[in-house]
């Protein structure tokens, strides 16, 4: 059920394309008025959102910590897993960010016969992880030939590294192919895993269902129902410089690629996507673990209100506290001092 | 506002690298490719759109028949018999690269590699000279 919405939510998507394409007002609509929508909204939402969290105060250190802090200097620490300063939190968020050291990290637990339960490692989560995320940014790079007159030089060599296989012409680029196999594991790993089918929601569908459906029309686009990529480029040369135009001639296929993209793009800021920017904004990640070494005060504390340490308190209700019978750690002063 | 030393600009930088296609070029003159067509020939092969759009498919297609089939029979379009070559069938009336290939190819970044082995009519010319 869960993976049933987002199914339809995306099928009905390619449908209003596919509608759109044959109607000339809606063309235009679909061509150039919703990727400006959407780029706005993408752009706009995703810094708002950044902006909140921005206004969050983090009082705590509150770090994630997988390795020994740092303690005498004889006990050997783990400066990127409990990272005690700006440098080596660096450091964390680098891996954490290019690599995705967290996913490699990544565990699973089985049961085996006894009944007996045993840990193991599984990188595939990582793997394919990787795989997916590098491939995105590949063909987002790569799609700059579309927008950008001249072409700079580093989408070229990024073209050429991409189809350095030569293979067919239109030539097959690398990562098309990873992308779709990589987004199609981390769908058949949602729906084949009995635990992860259980955590998922429409949300977690819904992003991977739009990414696959965007990467297959644009490989339709490229392979099958083949569009002319001179009046594309005229289209979306014309968007990116502000004075769009809309030939004649541009294939539907090109239209439900284009809807999917601008819908992810609205979709974007809304939705867990927003780890693109809350990844460097975790502050499980992104700070340092120095409690024990530096003393961090809450932003909110009235400073009216002084520190009252328990000797202090012990002081003021001393009396009290022995008439109640509660332990003190110093004894009332002898009674005929009392009495004075 | 916390840590706004850190996250502004990171924002900025975010910022400026989504909108990279909008500034970069910007304020250059357009230019959609004009290639050169053929004199004295009104048709290709194929039909104007499908040209457009799949000429490479053809081509592929004739570079599989011919070199790995031996199908050299030539193809009939428009009463007039045209060879499955890339120098003998289409540049026999789109004679120059150069203006006519390149201009949409450059336009569009695609870089075939039917220039890897083939050689356009300016760079024989060229090689001629310097032998």
């Amino acid at each position: 059920m869960k993976v049933l919405y987002p199914f339809i939510a995306v099928l009905a998507l390619v449908a209003v394309a596919l509608v759109g394409s044959q109607i000339s007002g809606l063309q235009y609509l679909l061509g150039v008025a919703l990727p400006y929508l959407a780029f706005a909204i993408f752009l706009g939402g995703f810094v708002y959102r950044v902006l909140q969290w921005a206004k969050t105060p983090v009082p705590f250190r509150i770090p994630t910590t997988c390795g020994q802090e740092k303690s005498l200097s004889w006990i050997k620490r783990d400066p990127l897993d409990c990272p005690n300063n700006k440098l080596e939190v660096v450091g964390r968020m680098f891996l954490e960010v290019f690599l995705f050291r967290s996913l490699f990290r990544n565990t699973k637990a089985e049961i085996g016969e006894g009944p007996q339960l045993s840990y193991g490692s599984s990188k595939y989560l990582w793997l394919f992880g990787i795989l997916f995320h590098y491939s995105f940014l590949v063909i987002v790079l790569r799609h700059l030939r579309l927008f950008t007159e001249p072409i700079p030089l580093f989408v070229k060599v990024i073209e050429f590294g991409d189809g350095i296989l030569q293979l067919g012409a239109p030539t097959i680029y690398q990562t098309d192919l990873v992308l779709l196999g990589a987004v199609a594991f981390l769908l058949g790993r949602r729906l084949i895993m009995p635990q992860l089918r259980y955590l998922s929601l429409p949300a977690d569908y819904f992003p991977l269902l739009l990414i696959f459906s965007i990467g297959l029309s644009g490989i339709l686009m490229r392979w099958v129902f083949r569009v002319d990529i001179v009046a594309v480029k005229q289209l979306t040369d014309g968007i990116a410089s502000f004075s769009p135009v809309l030939p004649d001639g541009i294939g539907p296929m090109f239209f439900v690629h284009v809807v999917l993209v601008c819908t992810l793009l609205i979709y974007f800021p809304f939705s867990k996507l927003m780890h693109m920017g809350g990844v460097f904004l975790s502050p499980t990640r992104n700070m340092s673990n120095n409690n024990r070494a530096v003393r961090h005060i809450n932003p909110w504390n009235d400073p009216n209100i002084k520190p009252h340490s328990y000797a202090a308190y012990e002081d003021e209700f001393r009396e009290f506290m022995v008439e109640a019978g509660l332990p003190v750690e110093k004894e009332l002063p002898p009674a005929e001092k009392k009495e004075e | 506002m916390y840590d706004g030393a850190k996250i502004i600009p990171g924002l900025i930088i975010f910022v400026v690298l989504s909108t990279f296609a909008i500034w970069y070029g910007a304020g250059d003159a357009k230019q959609v490719p004009k290639p050169e067509k053929p004199v004295g020939y009104t048709n290709c092969v194929k039909p104007t759109d499908f040209m457009r759009q799949s000429h490479m498919t053809l081509l592929n297609q004739w570079r599989d028949e011919v070199i790995r089939e031996g199908k050299r029979e030539q193809v009939e379009a428009g009463g007039k018999m045209y060879e499955k070559s890339l120098q003998n069938g289409c540049m026999h009336c789109h004679t120059s690269k150069e203006k006519f290939c390149d201009v949409c190819h450059s336009y569009a970044s695609v870089t075939p590699y039917c220039w890897d082995c083939h050689m356009s009519a300016k760079k024989i010319k060229g090689l001629e000279e310097a032998i």
